[in-house]
């Protein structure tokens, strides 16, 4: 029988959950095997509620689930239609604010956000395009910026540093001109581990490992082979 | 007073293109043309991409013959990857390329002989046009019908097991390749349930075999005489002379056989061909430099690589290939229908080669990458024999591993002048002294474009639909006749 000390009764979407006291709605939701979608939040980093796709509704308020605890008695509203059509325009604006062509992506099959533009069966957006005139910064010796896919998670910046806590990417100019650049003074020097782990944390194909690509055929990449949420859902 | 003819789209045809015919007073075709109106940019927007991209990017050009374009990118970055001067790849790594490509060969011939081509032989040029198509085919002759579909389907398969999808796959990467390919995906193909198998596919390519022999037993004078002209002839072959469409020299005769380009190596190929814009077409002219402009012009394709090449390394194929020779004399075909026999030869050829590459173990070996690579270039050429004849694709890269500089020449643009030579010739034998143009006669000029199985990229046999529209113009552009079919 399931130790339930240390856990507190919650209602998501009608259902009565027990989750860990503690624990945010994310966390809660994952280990009772419902799926809420995340970009900016990454396990074993603080979660920063920057890109917004996790939103739930507590008491008819917005709320961004990665980082608001749980409490006792909490009513969730997550899986609504309304909320899913929510989360589909953050998924619609990040396309339309970049160049996203999936098809010569690298990370095509392994890309987060094409896999919940295909969990929210996204085909046109409903957002004009504004095609910007981006360049992909290749002037690492290890590792491309590709700026035209960057979705400015803050993944890269909060999970690739060296020993030292020094971080080898950082946020460049503001507003709509905001970019996530490498710098060129720490990156000239990072390992090879550390520029393969940033492009396996980046979400989309905005950090190329250089001169290795498409090595991982069709049909094994990881949304090839199940959805993107699926692995949440199906443990349950 | 003198017209203007225009016919367009062309149909049945991969891609978008019009032909302009001038007649003057006494109806006889005094200039042709035939345009392509397309624009793709390619070589323009591949530029400031990682090199590694270039061979998924670019074959986008085609949803036809993806692969070829893909494989030729791959084998100028191997070069530009130190690994070698395409043919530097592992044992596993060449002959998955090589089955793919022939994959690819196989479905993109037989789609262009039955679903394209196939009608006017079996309606004839002057046939119901709403029956000159794949359901034509069908409701007339389901065994023939049957047969193009499955055997597309099969060269599909062997695709998608080599390149992870039947279009735009991602198989060939700079060095070699992605996946190998198991025993039960060699069954698949090899024991595939009937028809879906090599030895079948052999059957049936020579049973196509067949039907064109047999209609060109019966309308032999017919099928020489259509759009026949002497031309200079340009393919790869392998070192010794065999055709190869994978990998070789360049080879070029002339109408009676002589060599005018003797095996050069392809890697400077610049050295040897040049291309001329006109201002009417999309598409360049290309020419042998030393031949110049006037004469240097050449076939590619089938036909050309049977004019090439000394030998065919497939013993039913190179029994169908003494066959064609012997038909010229040995010497060259420039007969412009007599690309259907050589294309067939070559589904023929393909179905061997795919049949035995299935048997060779090497698919299963493990080292899909070369390992010790050579020293990295700043400058890598590919060229491979595409379905529809020799593709050129020429990459420049800086330090940084991005893209400077992309030349592709396609294997269409290599037919421009001949199919420029071919609209001409149909039109002076069907319009010339005609006062009125009928469908038959504007058939007839698609059926000589529909020989080089061009690819002006991308649209397909209209299927059921064969949208065609030709405008008669007066010296002073008003319109004296306008036909439409739909």
């Amino acid at each position: 029988m399931e130790n339930l000390e240390n856990k507190i009764k919650i209602n998501l979407d009608g259902k009565i959950i027990y989750a860990r006291k503690g624990s945010t709605i994310v966390e809660a939701a994952r280990e009772n095997g419902i799926y809420i979608p995340t970009f900016c939040h990454f396990e074993g980093t603080d979660p920063k509620a920057c890109c917004r796709i996790c939103s739930v509704k507590i008491n008819n308020r917005l709320m961004t689930s990665c980082t608001t605890p749980v409490t006792a008695g909490m009513e969730i509203e997550s899986n609504t239609e309304e909320l899913k059509d929510f989360r589909k325009s953050i998924v619609e604006l990040l396309f339309v604010s970049g160049n996203h062509f999936c098809p010569t992506c690298e990370k095509s099959g392994n890309c987060e956000l094409q896999a919940l533009a295909y969990r929210f069966k996204m085909l046109v957006p409903r957002f004009p395009f504004s095609f910007p005139r981006k360049e992909a910064d290749a002037s690492n010796p290890k590792i491309i910026k590709e700026q035209n896919r960057c979705i400015a998670c803050k993944r890269c910046i909060k999970t690739i540093h060296d020993e030292q806590g020094r971080h080898y990417f950082a946020y460049k100019n503001r507003g709509q001109h905001l970019e996530v650049v490498l710098d060129p003074v720490l990156g000239a020097s990072i390992s090879d581990a550390l520029a393969k782990r940033a492009m396996e944390n980046c979400p989309v194909g905005s950090i190329l490992y250089k001169g290795k690509g498409f090595d991982q055929p069709i049909g094994t990449r990881k949304y090839d082979k199940q959805p993107i949420g699926s692995e949440i859902e199906n443990q349950s | 007073m003198s017209k203007k003819i225009t016919i367009e789209p062309v149909t049945r045809v991969e891609g978008h293109g019009k032909v302009t015919i001038q007649l003057n007073d006494n109806h006889e075709v005094i200039d042709s043309r035939l345009h392509i109106v397309e624009f793709r940019g390619f070589e323009r927007f591949v530029q400031g991409r990682p090199y590694w991209e270039a061979p998924v990017l670019v074959q986008r050009l085609c949803g036809i013959c993806p692969v070829s374009h893909h494989i030729a990118a791959a084998k100028a970055l191997d070069v530009i990857v130190g690994a070698g001067d395409g043919d530097g790849l592992t044992a596993v790594g060449e002959k998955m390329r090589r089955l793919m490509h022939y994959g690819q060969f196989f479905q993109s011939h037989v789609l262009h002989f039955f679903h394209l081509s196939s009608p006017d032989f079996l309606f004839g040029i002057d046939g119901d046009p709403a029956m000159r198509n794949i359901i034509g085919i069908a409701m007339t002759n389901k065994e023939l019908a049957v047969q193009g579909v499955m055997m597309r389907k099969f060269g599909q398969e062997v695709i998608r097991l080599t390149a992870g999808k039947k279009i735009h796959g991602t198989g060939a990467i700079p060095g070699g390749i992605n996946k190998n390919l198991s025993i039960a995906e060699c069954d698949e193909l090899l024991k595939g349930p009937d028809p879906l198998n090599a030895d079948k596919m052999v059957e049936w390519s020579l049973s196509a075999l067949e039907f064109f022999k047999n209609y060109h037993k019966q309308n032999h004078t017919k099928v020489d005489d259509f759009a026949s002209f002497p031309s200079n002839h340009l393919s790869l072959v392998r070192k010794d002379g065999a055709l190869d469409i994978y990998h070789g020299v360049l080879r070029a005769v002339d109408a009676n056989g002589k060599r005018i380009l003797d095996d050069v190596d392809y890697h400077e190929y610049y050295n040897y061909i040049e291309e001329e814009v006109k201002t009417w077409s999309y598409m360049k002219f290309p020419y042998l430099k030393h031949l110049g402009k006037e004469k240097g012009w050449y076939r590619v394709g089938p036909l050309a690589r049977l004019n090439t090449c000394d030998f065919i390394p497939a013993p039913l194929a190179q029994k169908e290939f003494e066959e064609f020779k012997a038909y010229t004399h040995g010497k060259p075909n420039n007969m412009s229908l007599h690309y259907h026999w050589a294309r067939l030869i070559e589904v023929l050829h393909s179905a061997e080669v795919i049949r035995d590459l299935l048997h060779d173990p090497d698919l299963q070996n493990d080292d899909l990458v070369v390992k010790v690579k050579g020293e990295k270039k700043h400058e890598g050429i590919g060229v491979i024999e595409a379905p529809r004849g020799t593709l050129f694709h020429h990459y420049k890269i800086d330090d940084n591993d991005l893209i400077t500089m992309a030349n592709l020449i396609v294997s269409t643009t290599n037919n421009n002048e001949p199919m420029n030579r071919s609209v001409a010739s149909t039109a002076r034998a069907f319009m010339n002294e005609h006062e009125t143009i009928t469908e038959p006669m504007m058939n007839a000029v698609e059926v000589a474009i529909r020989a080089y199985d061009p690819c002006l990229s991308c649209a397909t046999h209209a299927l059921g639909q064969m949208p065609l529209e030709m405008t008669i113009l007066g010296p002073d552009g008003h319109v004296l006749d306008h036909k439409m079919k739909d």
